[in-house]
């Protein structure tokens, strides 16, 4: 079985619990341990660059240390906590002056980081690590009729690394045709939710998420499937203040899209957090039940 | 006698680790505003900022909520045909006007960054509804109701934290803290 040192971040805790069980289940299934990462801290989110940046990379470079030390590559599930993790790492390697201060502070954990791991998003152990015709061969009850939209956001494809395509990406598309969903053409599948402005510039938050919502029920979507706990908040929690605000009536079901990997490999609902939902996805599931059933 | 630095080589000392080209080879194209999908509750936008910034036009640059309401979405650092890391001058700006005490009254932004950074530094974890009184005094009436609404059914669904976590080592992680910035008295 294939071991990684599993980060989940500070909102998979309770927020997201349901994308946290998802990732851990669903990795089990494709032969992928995400063994937690023993006293993990908080990796800063979006928000600690705005105050200091070197602080910044060593409490990212704390993890990345401690994952080091099992001899384990990183995987983070959240799309903010990987690139802050996938960029200090890469910054750290390349800069032998910031490796030494961010060390130096390190020993006070008893710490080192020497920059011989690698970085992972969830989904692209999924779309590279394993591979999505592995993925396939896994599924056994395809989500047959379900129009999925995939929504990457941001910071999976942005900024560029890693030869990623950041204009048009395709892995997210072929995991949901790997779960025997149709993915949908989602024009705004790249554009921001916002992130954490719906804390600070609520109202500009709020119509980013609008704009998002209309634009997947304009191509037919059932469910939107997301890779990251602050764009599924948003989109899925804050709906209701969008219909609020705006006088719109939107129902759209938001989920993780290892909930959706999960079900199609026949994972029992509540193992992957389904239920949680502010927004029922109980729709989606008489389709995808009746589909089942036929 | 060394001379001051101007404005925007004060902005560009801060791109520490960034690996953008210089702010100065802008060349005014206005792909990173056509790109940003918050421009239009920018007071300006981020090709009419960089202009500022390489203007030297400290006071309009500080004064605007441009650079708050950034969303770090980095849509125009992967456009920009001058490889500029627009997204990272936002972080820059924030930076320099948290540390200069100089951002305006009525955003959030600022005393949200500061109290995150806070809880962070005392636990080691983030937690949310510490963050929610940073936020909560800029909503009217309306916004403040919606929110709790939000958060009961969080609750119902056992979603919301009740009780802070800090991780195990936090004296070994505060020392570590302390090795890259002085806090003072803070603990
Ligand atoms: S996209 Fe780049 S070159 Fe064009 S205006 Fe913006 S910062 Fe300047
Ligand atoms: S990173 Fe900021 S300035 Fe750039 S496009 Fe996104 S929100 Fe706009």
């Amino acid at each position: 079985m294939k071991k990684f040192a599993y980060f989940p971040g500070c909102s998979l805790e309770k927020l997201a619990l349901s994308y946290n069980n998802s990732s851990v289940e669903t990795s089990r299934m494709l032969g992928v341990e995400l063994q937690e990462l023993e006293d993990w801290n908080c990796c800063g989110a979006t928000t600690y660059f705005h105050v200091d940046q070197l602080l910044a990379y060593t409490l990212v470079a704390r993890n990345l240390a401690m994952a080091e030390k099992e001899g384990l590559d990183l995987v983070a599930p959240c799309s903010a906590c990987y690139k802050n993790a996938y960029f200090t790492n890469k910054y750290i390697k390349e800069d032998a002056d910031l490796a030494e201060h961010i060390n130096y502070a390190l020993e006070e954990d008893d710490l080192q980081f020497r920059g011989k791991i690698n970085v992972h998003h969830v989904i692209e152990v999924y779309a590279n690590e394993i591979g999505v015709e592995e993925v396939a061969a896994k599924v056994t009850n395809p989500l047959e009729g379900l129009r999925v939209a995939p929504y990457y956001g941001c910071q999976i494809v942005r900024p560029k690394h890693n030869g990623m395509d950041s204009e048009n990406p395709q892995f997210f598309e072929a995991l949901v045709s790997a779960m025997g969903a149709e993915a949908v053409d989602f024009p705004e599948r790249l554009r921001c939710c916002g992130g954490s402005l719906i804390m600070t510039s609520r109202h500009a938050a709020l119509d980013m998420v609008r704009t998002l919502l209309q634009s997947a029920v304009d191509c037919g979507t059932d469910v939107i499937a997301t890779a990251c706990p602050l764009c599924q908040v948003n989109l899925e929690c804050y709906q209701l203040q969008v219909n609020d605000e705006f006088g719109t009536n939107f129902k759209l079901p938001v989920l993780y899209f290892t909930q959706l990997l999960g079900l199609a490999m026949g994972l029992p609902p509540k193992k992957i957090g389904i239920g949680s939902e502010l927004v029922s996805a109980a729709p989606f599931f008489k389709k995808y039940l009746s589909k089942q059933v036929s | 006698m060394a001379t001051k630095p101007t404005f925007s080589q004060e902005i560009s000392n801060l791109l520490y680790a960034s690996h953008g080209k210089p702010l100065k080879t802008c060349i005014q194209c206005g792909t990173c505003s056509g790109s940003c999908p918050v421009v239009d509750f920018m007071d300006q936008t981020p090709r009419r900022l960089i202009g500022m910034i390489n203007a030297d036009l400290k006071e309009d640059v500080l004064d605007c909520n441009t650079y708050w309401f950034c969303a770090s979405c980095y849509q125009c650092t992967v456009r920009c045909p001058a490889q500029i890391d627009i997204a990272d001058v936002m972080y820059a700006v924030k930076r320099y006007s948290i540390w200069h005490k100089t951002y305006r009254d009525d955003l959030v932004g600022p005393t949200f960054s500061e109290t995150f950074v806070k809880t962070i530094v005392r636990s080691g974890r983030s937690y949310e509804p510490l963050l929610a009184p940073t936020y909560m005094f800029s909503m009217g009436i309306k916004e403040v109701l919606q929110e709790a609404h939000m958060a009961t059914q969080m609750m119902l669904k056992g979603r919301m934290p009740v009780l802070p976590t800090k991780i195990k080592r936090l004296d070994n992680f505060k020392n570590m803290i302390r090795r890259i910035i002085p806090m003072g008295g803070a603990k």
